[in-house]
C-alpha cells in the first residue's frame, strides 16, 4: 500500500494553502494514503493506446461577440466584503 | 391536504383555482417551520420572498399569463446562487455570501412563475454521500431520523420526502441526486453532461457537475425538467441541442424495449435484499413488454478510482478562488498575505473539502500528473466506451442505484474509502457523462430502495418514459414517510 | 575567454479588443480602480468563462504574419498559484497546445544584413489584475480592471545573440502588432510587455548556460539595457568563479541593475490541466483563410515594395515601415509631391524625425503634415526654394504656419533666378572687395567660397546657388 509521508502532506498543504496543525498530520497521512492506495488500483490497466476523455462531450468552444455587455458593478461587488478601500480590495502587504 | 398531491396535480388545482400559490406557499411554509428544524434540510427559508412571488404568480394567473408551473412551490439546492439571498454551499466559507446574481437555473424557475421556499442543505461544496458534511449540521432521513439521506443533494431529498416542498433541484457529480433519491424514496434525475447549464451552480468538479431534479414522480420530474433543460450561452460547455417536451412521451409504450443489465452492477457488495427489489423491478419491465439483456460494463470498478482523482484534481483547482479577499469567510487579523491565505481556508472550509483539495493539489502536483491525473482521463474514456458498446444492444441500463439503503449518521464519518464505494453504481455515469434517473424500487426493512436506469446522452425523455411507465404498475413511489 | 550571449524573449501583447476574453466587462485603459471587474473576472463562485471570438483571430492573424502553424486544435488549461491579484487562483491560459507554433520573424539589423529569428509559439491567456503597494495603513489594494484582458504571448526561439539583435527583434514584432491592428503596443502601460530569458556561454560552446529570466520591462532602452547589465553580471559571476542560477530578476531603472526575486521563485509547481469550462478550441480552414485574406500589407512586404517602388535602399526601406504611421506618412507625402522619393526620404528621416524626437513626439502627432511637408518639398522641387531657405519654411510650419506657400510668399523667401539680379548683386560684392578679387586673380582659388558667400548673403539666402557659381565664374575671370 502507498504511503505518503508527513512531509509530502506538508507539501501540498502549502502548495493548496491549508494549513495542517500537528494533532491532524497523521490523521491526513492515513487518509489520503488509503485513497491513494484505492487510486492505484487503476495501474492495473494498460491504458498506453487509450486517449484521454477531457471532457464527456465531443464538443468544440463556443465563442462570444466581443461586446462589452458588463456595466460597472463596484458598488455590489465591494458590499461582498469589508475590506476595500478607495475601490481597491485590500490584503495584507504584498513584499515583492 | 394539499402536500400529498403531485406537482402535476397541484398545478391543475392552481389552474382550476382550486386554491391559490399564496394558499399553497403558506401551507408549505408552515410545514417547514414545524418540521424543517428538525430534519435540518434548509439552511435558508425565504419566507418573505416565496410569499411576494406566489402572490406575485397568482396576479399573473388572473391576467391569463400564468405557465404550467406558475405558483407551484419548490426548494433550491444551496448550491445555486440566488441574487439577493444567501448562497452558502453548505460551507461556513461563504456563509456570509449574498449572491449578487442568479444561477441560470433560478432565471429558468422565476421565468416560469416557480416559487422558491428556500435553500436546500447539502454536503459542503457538494462533497459527500450523506450529507454529514454540512456546515449546517447534518440532514436527517424522513424515512428513519437516526439515518442519513443521502447526499450530497440531502436536504432537497429530505425536504421533498417529508413534503417540506413539493419538488426541489439537486447537483449529481458522482451520485448526489440518484443517491439521496434512492434512500429518501424519490425520483431523481441527473440529465446529460451539458443539459442544464452551470452557470451560478457553484463548481466542485466541473467536468463532472449537473444539475438535476428530486420529484415524487417521473411525470413531476419531466415538468420541471422542461424549465431547467436547455442551452446558455453563458456556459462553454452547455450543448446547444433543442429540448424535447419531456411530459409529451411519458405514455409511450415499453414493448420491445431493450433493457440491459449488467453484471457488474450485481456482484459482490450488493445487498442480496436490494438486488431482490431490482430483480423484482426486471419482472415488472418484462410484463410491461420489455427485453432484458445480461451486459457487460468491465471497467466498472475503475469507475471509483478514477472518480477520486478527477473530481479531486478539479476541485482542488475550483475552491482556490475561496481565499478570503473578495468575499466569504476571512480569517482574523491576518499577520501575512501567506496567514490570510492559510487560516482563511483551513478555517473556512470542512475537512472533507480539505482532504479532497489535497489530494486533487496531489494529483496534479509535478510527476504525477501523467499517473493519476492522464491515467485517471484514460480509464475515463474506457469506461465511457463501456456505455457506448453497451448502448448498441440496449436502449436503458437497468440496476441498483446504491449497494445498500440509508446507513446511520456517523456510521461511515471516519472512513473515507467506504464512503466513497458506496458510489459505485452512479459514479460511472457522471465519468461517461450520460443522463441517469433513480426510482423507488421497494423497502428493505422500511427502508426505500432505489433502481438506476442509465441511457444514452440526452435520452431523459426515454428514461422519464421508462420510469413513468412502470410508476404506473407500482405504487412504492406513492409512499411517504411517518410523521410528516 | 571570449563569451557568447544567447537570448530568448517573451512578449505579452495585449489584445486590442473591446471586451476581456472570458468575460464581457471592458477593456479600456485607466479606468477607475474595480469598474471594469465583473462577477467572472473577480472569480465569484458559479461563474463560467466564454471565449472572445475576436481573440482568436487576434491570434491567427499573428500566426499567418509570423509564417507560423494555426492549430487546428489548441486547448485551454489551468495554471494554478496562488497571489492576490490573480483571483480564481488559477490563470486560464493555453500550454501543452497553443493555437500558434513554429514560425519565424525577419529582422533588418543595423547594419542591413537579415536575420531570421525563430518563434516557438503563440499563445492565449488572460491577464492578472493589478496589486498597488501605496499604503494602506500597511496593507496592498487590488485593482481587478486588468484581470481577464485579453494577452498573446509570443515566446522566441534563444536565437538573438546580443542586446541590439534582442531590440531590433523586438521592435519589428512591436510593429507588426501595431499593422495587425491587433495590439495598441504602448509599452507605458503595459499593452506590450517583455520578459528576456538571459544566458551566456564560452563561444563556440553548443551547450546553452544557465539563464535567468528579466521580468517585464517597459521600454525598448531598458530592454536593451537590461540584458547588457545581465549580460555583464553573468559573465563576472562565472569568471570569478560563481555559477548563474536559474531565477527570475527584476531590472531596476534607477539603479540600471538587475536583481533577483526569490520571493516569486518559491515552489513553482503550477499543477496545469485542461480547463474543464472550456472546450477545445477548434479553428477551421476556412477560418484561417478568410483571416488570411483579409491581411493588411505586412512590414516585411511594404519594405520590399519601397525598395522596389522607391528604390530605397533597405536599411531606409526598413526605418520608413518600423511603424504602420511612419509608412503611412511617407507615402502620403509622395503622394502629394513630384520630389522624388530620395529627397522625400531625407526629409522624412531627416530633418522631421530630428525635429520629432527633440520634442519628444511620434509621427502620428506630427505638427507638420504630411501635406505640408509635401508643400515644402514642392517648393524645392521647383527650385523656388533652396535647401537651406526650406528649413526656415520647415521651422515656421512647425511652429504653426498654414502651408509652405504662403510662408515663403509672406516672407518673400522665393529664391532669385533672374540672370540680371544676380548679376547686379556680383558685382556689388566685387565692387566692395577690391582686394580680395586681386588676390583671387592671382591665383587665390580658396577665395571663390568666400564670394559665393557673399553673394548668398546679401540676396539673404534667395539667390540659386547654381546660378551664383555659374555667373561669379564668369564674372571673376
Amino acid at each position: 500500500m502507498s504511503r505518503i509521508s508527513e512531509e509530502t502532506v506538508n507539501k501540498i498543504a502549502h502548495l493548496a494553502r491549508l494549513s495542517i496543525n500537528e494533532q491532524e498530520l497523521p490523521e491526513y497521512v492515513t487518509n489520503l494514503s488509503n485513497i491513494l492506495t484505492l487510486v492505484e488500483e487503476m495501474s492495473q490497466f494498460d491504458t498506453k493506446q487509450i486517449q484521454a476523455m477531457a471532457h464527456p462531450l465531443a464538443m468544440s468552444q463556443r465563442l462570444r461577440e466581443d461586446k462589452v455587455t458588463e456595466p460597472n458593478q463596484r458598488e455590489e461587488m465591494q458590499k461582498l466584503t469589508k475590506f476595500t478601500e478607495a475601490g481597491l480590495y485590500l490584503v495584507p502587504q504584498v513584499i515583492e | 391536504m394539499m402536500h400529498t398531491k403531485t406537482v402535476a396535480e397541484m398545478a391543475n388545482d392552481l389552474a382550476a383555482k382550486k386554491y391559490s400559490s399564496v394558499e399553497l406557499t403558506t401551507h408549505f411554509l408552515n410545514r417547514i417551520e414545524h418540521y424543517g428544524e428538525n430534519l435540518n434540510s434548509f439552511i435558508t427559508v425565504t419566507k418573505e420572498q416565496a410569499l411576494a412571488a406566489a402572490k406575485h404568480a397568482d396576479v399573473q394567473r388572473q391576467a391569463g399569463k400564468a405557465g404550467p408551473l406558475t405558483g407551484i412551490p419548490m426548494a433550491q439546492k444551496d448550491i445555486f446562487c440566488t441574487k439577493g439571498v444567501k448562497t452558502s454551499c453548505g460551507s461556513k466559507m461563504l456563509d456570509n455570501f449574498i449572491s449578487p446574481y442568479d444561477a441560470t437555473l433560478i432565471e429558468r424557475c422565476n421565468q416560469a412563475g416557480l416559487v422558491m421556499l428556500g435553500k436546500a442543505n447539502m454536503d459542503e461544496f457538494a462533497m459527500g454521500s450523506s450529507n454529514e458534511n454540512s456546515y449546517y449540521g447534518p440532514v436527517k432521513n424522513p424515512w428513519d431520523l437516526t439515518r442519513v439521506p443521502g447526499g450530497s443533494s440531502g436536504g432537497s431529498a429530505a425536504a421533498v420526502a417529508a413534503r417540506l416542498a413539493p419538488i426541489a433541484t439537486g447537483t449529481d457529480t458522482g451520485g448526489s441526486i440518484r443517491q439521496p433519491a434512492a434512500l429518501c424514496n424519490l425520483t431523481g434525475i441527473k440529465p446529460t453532461y451539458g443539459r442544464v447549464s452551470r452557470y451560478g451552480m457553484i463548481a466542485f468538479a466541473s467536468s463532472l457537475d449537473q444539475g438535476g431534479i428530486f420529484g415524487v414522480n417521473a411525470e413531476d420530474a419531466a415538468l420541471l425538467l422542461n424549465v431547467i433543460a436547455g442551452f446558455d450561452e453563458k456556459d462553454s460547455t452547455s450543448a446547444d441541442m433543442p429540448v424535447p417536451d419531456y411530459r409529451k412521451t411519458l405514455n409511450d409504450s415499453l414493448t420491445g424495449l431493450r433493457i440491459g443489465v449488467p453484471k457488474e452492477y450485481f456482484a459482490e457488495g450488493l445487498n442480496s435484499q436490494v438486488a431482490d427489489c431490482i430483480h423484482e423491478a426486471i419482472k415488472t419491465y418484462e410484463k410491461l413488454g420489455a427485453v432484458i439483456k445480461e451486459i457487460s460494463l468491465p471497467h466498472t470498478n475503475m469507475s471509483i478510482p478514477a472518480y477520486y482523482v478527477i473530481a479531486p484534481a478539479e476541485c482542488s483547482s475550483n475552491l482556490s478562488r475561496y481565499d478570503g479577499v473578495r468575499y466569504g469567510y476571512r480569517c482574523e487579523k491576518p499577520k501575512d498575505l501567506i496567514d490570510l491565505y492559510k487560516r482563511t481556508r483551513s478555517e473556512g472550509f470542512g475537512k472533507e473539502v480539505k482532504r479532497r483539495i489535497m489530494i486533487g493539489t496531489y494529483a496534479l502536483s509535478a510527476g504525477y500528473y501523467d499517473a493519476y491525473y492522464l491515467k485517471a482521463q484514460q480509464i475515463r474514456q474506457l469506461i465511457r466506451q463501456d456505455f457506448v458498446e453497451a448502448f448498441k444492444e440496449v436502449d436503458v441500463i437497468l440496476g441498483p442505484t446504491t449497494p445498500d439503503t440509508a446507513f446511520k449518521i456517523g456510521e461511515k464519518a471516519d472512513d473515507p474509502v467506504s464512503m466513497y464505494l458506496s458510489d459505485i453504481y452512479t459514479i460511472s455515469v457522471n465519468l461517461a457523462g450520460l443522463p441517469g434517473i433513480s426510482a423507488p424500487a421497494g423497502f428493505v426493512n422500511n427502508l426505500p430502495v432505489g433502481m438506476q436506469l442509465i441511457g444514452h446522452d440526452f435520452s431523459e425523455a426515454k428514461l422519464l418514459n421508462v420510469v413513468h411507465q412502470y410508476q404506473q404498475h407500482t405504487d412504492w413511489h406513492k409512499r411517504m414517510p411517518e410523521g410528516f | 575567454m571570449e563569451w557568447e550571449t544567447v537570448i530568448g524573449l517573451e512578449v505579452h501583447a495585449q489584445l486590442a479588443t473591446n471586451s476581456k476574453i472570458f468575460s464581457g466587462a471592458a477593456t479600456a485603459f485607466g479606468a477607475e480602480p474595480n469598474t471594469q471587474a465583473c462577477a467572472i473576472d473577480l472569480g465569484l463562485p458559479g461563474v463560467l468563462p466564454v471565449l472572445n471570438r475576436d481573440t482568436v483571430a487576434m491570434a491567427i492573424k499573428l500566426g499567418l504574419s509570423v509564417n507560423a502553424e494555426i492549430a487546428e486544435r489548441s486547448v485551454f488549461a489551468r495554471k494554478n498559484y496562488f497571489y492576490p491579484d490573480l483571483p480564481k487562483g488559477y490563470q486560464i491560459s493555453q500550454y501543452e497546445l497553443p493555437i500558434v507554433k513554429s514560425g519565424y520573424l525577419d529582422v533588418i539589423l543595423d547594419d542591413g544584413s537579415i536575420k531570421r529569428i525563430g518563434i516557438t509559439r503563440a499563445h492565449l491567456e488572460e491577464d492578472a489584475g493589478k496589486s498597488l503597494h501605496e499604503d494602506f495603513s500597511n496593507m496592498t489594494g487590488v485593482d481587478f480592471n486588468r484581470a481577464g484582458t485579453p494577452l498573446l504571448e509570443i515566446v522566441s526561439e534563444p536565437d538573438m545573440r546580443s542586446a541590439k539583435e534582442a531590440i531590433a527583434y523586438l521592435k519589428t514584432l512591436h510593429a507588426l502588432v501595431r499593422y495587425l491592428g491587433i495590439c495598441d503596443g504602448n509599452m507605458q502601460e503595459g499593452s506590450f510587455r517583455c520578459d528576456a530569458n538571459v544566458s551566456v556561454r564560452p563561444k563556440g560552446q553548443a551547450k546553452f548556460g544557465t539563464r535567468a529570466e528579466i521580468k517585464n520591462v517597459n521600454s525598448f532602452r531598458f530592454v536593451e539595457k537590461a540584458i547588457e547589465y545581465e549580460v555583464k553580471r553573468q559573465i563576472a559571476l562565472i569568471e570569478s568563479g560563481g555559477t548563474v542560477l536559474q531565477e527570475t530578476r527584476l531590472y531596476d531603472a534607477d539603479k540600471d541593475e538587475t536583481r533577483s526575486m526569490r520571493s516569486k521563485e518559491e515552489a513553482n509547481d503550477y499543477r496545469y490541466f485542461p480547463d474543464p469550462d472550456l472546450l477545445p478550441l477548434m479553428v477551421t480552414a476556412e477560418w484561417v483563410e478568410k483571416i488570411r485574406s483579409e491581411l493588411p500589407e505586412l512590414p516585411a512586404q511594404k519594405r520590399e515594395r519601397f525598395q522596389r517602388e522607391y528604390e530605397l535602399s533597405a536599411y531606409d526601406a526598413a526605418v520608413l515601415v518600423s511603424s504602420k504611421e511612419l509608412a503611412m506618412y511617407f507615402e502620403e507625402v509622395l503622394k502629394h509631391t513630384q520630389a522624388p522619393a530620395k529627397l522625400v526620404t531625407n526629409w522624412v528621416m531627416g530633418d522631421l524625425a530630428a525635429a520629432l524626437n527633440k520634442a519628444n513626439l511620434d509621427i502620428a502627432t506630427s505638427p507638420v503634415s504630411a501635406e505640408q511637408l509635401a508643400g515644402l518639398l514642392n517648393r524645392m522641387h521647383d527650385n523656388t526654394i533652396s535647401g537651406k531657405i526650406a528649413k526656415e519654411v520647415f521651422e515656421a510650419l512647425w511652429h504653426g504656419a498654414k502651408d509652405a506657400d504662403s510662408v515663403i510668399n509672406e516672407r518673400g523667401l522665393q529664391q532669385v533666378t533672374d540672370t540680371s539680379a544676380i548679376e547686379k548683386i556680383i558685382d556689388d560684392v566685387i565692387h566692395a572687395n577690391p582686394a580680395q578679387l586681386a588676390d583671387y586673380r592671382s591665383g587665390k582659388d580658396r577665395l571663390f567660397g568666400y564670394f559665393v558667400g557673399q553673394v548668398m548673403k546679401l540676396s539673404q539666402g534667395k539667390a540659386n546657388p547654381e546660378q551664383v557659381n555659374n555667373l561669379l565664374k564668369e564674372k571673376l575671370k
